[in-house]
């Protein structure tokens, strides 16, 4: 049964991953390495709507292929990255660009991490003035307990004991 | 500050919160984390004219909205939630409760055609876009999505993913009757 079953599976696989392999392959060509770099850099900026955690040039979704398809059309001729992302900020919002622009609505997402560093040192400066407070007040030792320290630490006396 | 250790029993308890309401929110269709906002929403709608899926040498574009409130529905034959809600938007053109115009989304006109064929057509014409070009004009991320196109041929509203009788309730029905009592 097995021996039956095997040839069949490893085809399947096989066939499987030439399948994947190749929807991956697009030939994009440039007229120059300075444009070919500007549309890996753009491609990898800019976030795929579909799969949203990938880029436009990691993702393998319809959509990241048109945008890649657009992206490539649009530096052939000749326009440059601004007027890029330009075009799809105005079509798909920020949310486009994995580096947001700070407006009033981003502001919290690029001001709070500094927030929170401010917050935690506060904390930490309080913290701080209260144990080295804490230590301070602890006062000397009366002379009853120094002559009993003394007696303690002095090897030579022998103190009766309790 | 004797209740001193009950803060992380409060703040877990705060966390526990939020996150049942969101997920409850999610769960009711309030709210979905994959939902975007769309960036031409009270914009003019991105000016397009595309032949028509079933007289392809009649083009159909963005003057077709003048003058009416109008839905704009993207779909395709090879989209499963467009059959979901395609027997909604069958009996909303059967009541004639608002035009519908379809842009038909990288697909190939066979399929497309024989998909109405068979489910029914409730749209007044469906534009063929079979490079997707106008889908990225009109920021479409995922199919289906429904706009809602003022008078003016202004978008008022994108709705991602099926409509069912309840979205259609919630949310449509109270901005249709708004948009209808505008100047055109």
């Amino acid at each position: 049964m097995m021996r039956r079953l095997l040839p069949g599976l490893l085809m399947a696989l096989l066939l499987g991953a030439a399948g994947v392999g190749t929807a991956a392959i697009e030939s994009f060509s440039f007229d120059s390495s300075e444009q070919e770099a500007r549309f890996k850099t753009l491609s990898g900026q800019l976030r795929c709507l579909v799969c949203q955690n990938q880029s436009i040039g990691d993702s393998n979704a319809e959509l990241a292929q048109d945008l890649r398809r657009e992206v490539y059309e649009m530096i052939k001729a000749g326009q440059d990255d601004e007027q890029i992302v330009t075009f799809l900020v105005d079509r798909y919002g920020d949310f486009v660009l994995y580096k947001p622009p700070v407006t009033t609505t981003t502001a919290l997402l690029w001001a709070g991490p500094f927030l929170l560093i401010v917050i935690g040192l506060v904390f930490l400066i309080r913290f701080i003035r209260t144990r080295v407070a804490a230590t301070a007040t602890d006062e000397a030792l009366s002379d009853e307990e120094q002559t009993r320290l003394d007696a303690l630490l002095d090897p030579s006396a022998k103190e009766p004991r309790p | 500050m004797k209740a001193r250790f009950l803060i992380p029993l409060g703040i877990f308890l705060a966390m526990a919160g939020l996150f049942w309401f969101v997920l409850n929110q999610m769960n009711s269709g309030e709210y979905n984390p994959r939902e975007l906002p769309s960036a031409l929403i009270d914009k003019p709608a991105p000016v397009f004219e595309l032949p028509s899926l079933h007289k392809p040498d009649q083009s159909i574009g963005t003057p077709n909205f003048i003058g009416q409130v109008s839905l704009f529905n993207v779909w395709a034959s090879w989209c499963v939630s467009c059959r979901v809600e395609h027997p909604f938007f069958m009996e909303l053109a059967q009541r004639k409760e608002i035009p519908i115009y379809g842009l038909n989304y990288k697909d190939e006109r066979a399929d497309a055609l024989r998909w109405l064929t068979q489910l029914g057509d409730p749209y007044v014409a469906s534009a063929f876009d079979y490079e997707g070009r106008v889908g990225i004009d009109w920021g479409v991320y995922g199919v289906p999505e429904t706009f809602v196109v003022d008078k003016q041929g202004k978008i008022r509203m994108r709705y991602p993913g099926p409509v069912t009788a309840e979205v259609w309730q919630r949310k449509f029905v109270p901005l249709i009757a708004q948009l209808r009592s505008e100047q055109g």
